[in-house]
């Protein structure tokens, strides 16, 4: 004590802050740098969680590079991705573009687009699972009846599956982005719009050559964002069908499905592991790319 | 800082009214209010399934002829819904308490003490967001399992009582407190944890509420995480029993659509108070990338 009333008030301030830090150090150490070594040990490792942990060097790459099962499920991942990014920016920019034009009950259409952002993803999948059943319990296929049409199958077929579930993901996504846009399109300066007016520039012009370079920022964030989530989809996966987990036939089935089934089912630890230090390079390298593309200046 | 700060109150304020009429804003208005319908429809007829009975569950009318809350009656009476709404709420309360509580510490420290090694703990804590938590869930779970942690609250918990997003939005956030009023609390002599509590906080309850938000909501939702921790049904968060609910349930989707009621709307009474807050805060929380 009569140490540290000798310090100077730097050298106090010193100590107080590796007091601050003592216990978040300790906690990111133990619980996110230890188990990262940890996951990237295993992936080379044979372990079925009772006997011995094994080295077997590269063996689970190996194995995962000739599971048939692999490859489809990294093609469903990348479509996930390819289909959901784009289509849900799409979207949401058209809305909040929109929507920051118009006055009247402003308040209320912006709370209503933002509303499925906060329901639970695991309640919703469950919706429109419901939505999706054959005639006479599911809503669109009785919808489709009444209008006379054919019946829709949504969650049975190897091809409609996967939009199928992709759908409620990009549904309950869309309003983060579109609060996200729309606070990006009220900070760009109001005077550079008055600028191009007075020019007499087209409103197209001004959307492509003020409001989306200006909004730059804004797209970046949001592409790396709902990018990382498409790539990381489960609880929608799951639930809509856990009868057939990833089914039918594999063909819905995402990679952290693939992991949680490799670890929780068959009890595969190290084979699970060497798929999550897969879905790590995946995400890294996703991420960067379009930080990469995105930053470049045109 | 300061931008994102207008911005995002900005974006309270409709945009004032400028130059002539546009010929378009009644057609944007009107498709702008369908995609708005569209968007609630599935939790409309959620709601709408959850008060129906099982004869007119698969009609597509939305206001029920003989509204019911037998279902809801159904649903709770045996006391498992209600379990596991109060695990996920005691379950998020602490960690979200947790995790602001650390997270500002620690963004504190960061932001305004000079000392060695301070980019270093930084850019530790910053490279843990490229982590993803599926790479993490299997080292946790035979961590949980050699430390007992398998079915317990803590087991839950123990991966969110600090978060590298949170410390660094209240890093950001504390470069807007002017270190002259810290000063002038060293001066009048208080100690440095109590100079955080009482003087840096209460400038910035905005961001910790955004914070706070995020955090509770992200805990409220999760489900791959419980889902792996926890084996008995004492222990299940709401995601989780609802999952083993309506997997038991089959094909009675009217007690399906009860159970994703009772998930849903806590959650939409808590919106529709705070809901400019909660838009503020989200956006506020969503910027700073």
């Amino acid at each position: 004590m009569k140490r540290y009333r000798n310090l100077s008030i730097r050298q106090k301030q010193v100590v107080w802050a590796w007091g601050f830090l003592a216990l978040p150090i300790l906690f990111y150490v133990v619980i996110r740098f230890y188990p990262t070594f940890n996951a990237i040990v295993l992936s080379f490792q044979s372990w079925n969680l009772l006997g011995p942990r094994e080295w077997v060097g590269l063996e689970n790459y190996v194995k995962l590079w000739h599971d048939p099962v692999f490859w489809k499920v990294f093609r469903n991942t990348f479509v996930y991705l390819i289909l959901g990014t784009p289509i849900s920016l799409v979207l949401s920019f058209v809305i909040a573009y929109q929507l920051d034009k118009t006055r009247l009950l402003h308040g209320t259409l912006r709370a209503l687009y933002f509303l499925p952002f906060l329901t639970s993803t695991v309640a919703m999948a469950w919706v429109w699972r419901w939505f999706y059943q054959p005639v006479p319990i599911g809503l669109f296929n009785n919808f489709l009846a009444s209008l006379g049409f054919a019946q829709v199958n949504f969650l049975n077929s190897t091809s409609n599956a996967l939009p199928s579930i992709l759908i409620p993901a990009i549904w309950a996504g869309l309003g983060f982005q579109i609060i996200i846009f729309m606070a990006g399109l009220r900070a760009i300066p109001t005077s550079y719009y008055e600028a191009a007016r007075i020019d007499g520039v087209s409103g197209w012009t001004i959307l492509w050559e003020i409001t989306l370079p200006l909004l730059k920022p804004t797209i970046v964030f949001l592409v790396v964002f709902s990018s990382i989530g498409f790539l990381r989809i489960f609880d929608q996966v799951f639930n809509m069908t856990t009868n057939n987990p990833g089914g039918p036939l594999d063909s819905t089935k995402p990679l952290v499905l693939m992991i949680y089934q490799t670890a929780f089912s068959s009890f595969d630890m190290g084979y699970a592991a060497a798929q999550t230090v897969v879905l790590f390079a995946i995400l890294l390298t996703v991420s960067l790319v379009q930080l990469r593309i995105l930053r470049e200046k045109p | 800082m300061t931008e994102i700060r207008a911005s995002s109150a900005a974006l309270m304020q409709t945009r004032a009214a400028k130059g002539p009429r546009d010929p378009w804003s009644v057609l944007r208005w009107t498709l702008l209010a369908m995609g708005a319908i569209v968007m609630v429809m599935p939790i409309v007829y959620m709601l709408s399934a959850s008060i129906k009975y099982p004869f007119e569950m698969y009609d597509l009318n939305i206001i029920p002829k003989e509204p019911t809350f037998e279902n809801y009656t159904y649903v709770l009476s045996d006391g498992r819904f209600l379990r596991w709404f109060g695990n996920s709420f005691l379950i998020a309360t602490l960690t979200t308490l947790s995790a602001v509580f650390f997270d500002a510490l620690v963004g504190y420290a960061l932001c305004k003490f000079t000392f060695r090694g301070r980019t270093f703990v930084f850019i530790a804590i910053l490279s843990t967001l490229m982590i993803p938590t599926e790479m993490l869930v299997i080292p946790w779970y035979l961590m949980s399992k050699s430390f007992g942690w398998l079915d317990t609250y803590w087991g839950i918990m123990f991966p969110g009582i600090m978060t590298a997003f949170g410390t660094f939005l209240m890093k950001q956030f504390f470069e807007t407190v002017p270190d002259d009023f810290l000063e002038a609390a060293r001066i009048d002599g208080l100690n440095e944890f109590q100079i955080w509590w009482s003087v840096a906080l209460p400038l910035v309850t905005p961001a910790l509420s955004a914070l706070a938000i995020f955090i509770f909501l992200g805990n409220w939702t999760a489900f791959l995480w419980p889902l792996i921790v926890t084996n008995s049904a004492e222990l299940y968060t709401l995601p989780v029993g609802l999952t083993t609910f309506s997997v038991e349930q089959a094909v009675e989707w009217e007690l399906i659509m009860t159970g994703a009621a009772l998930a849903t709307i806590p959650t939409l009474i808590v919106f529709l108070v705070f809901q400019r807050y909660i838009i503020r805060g989200v956006a506020m929380a969503g910027l700073k990338g």
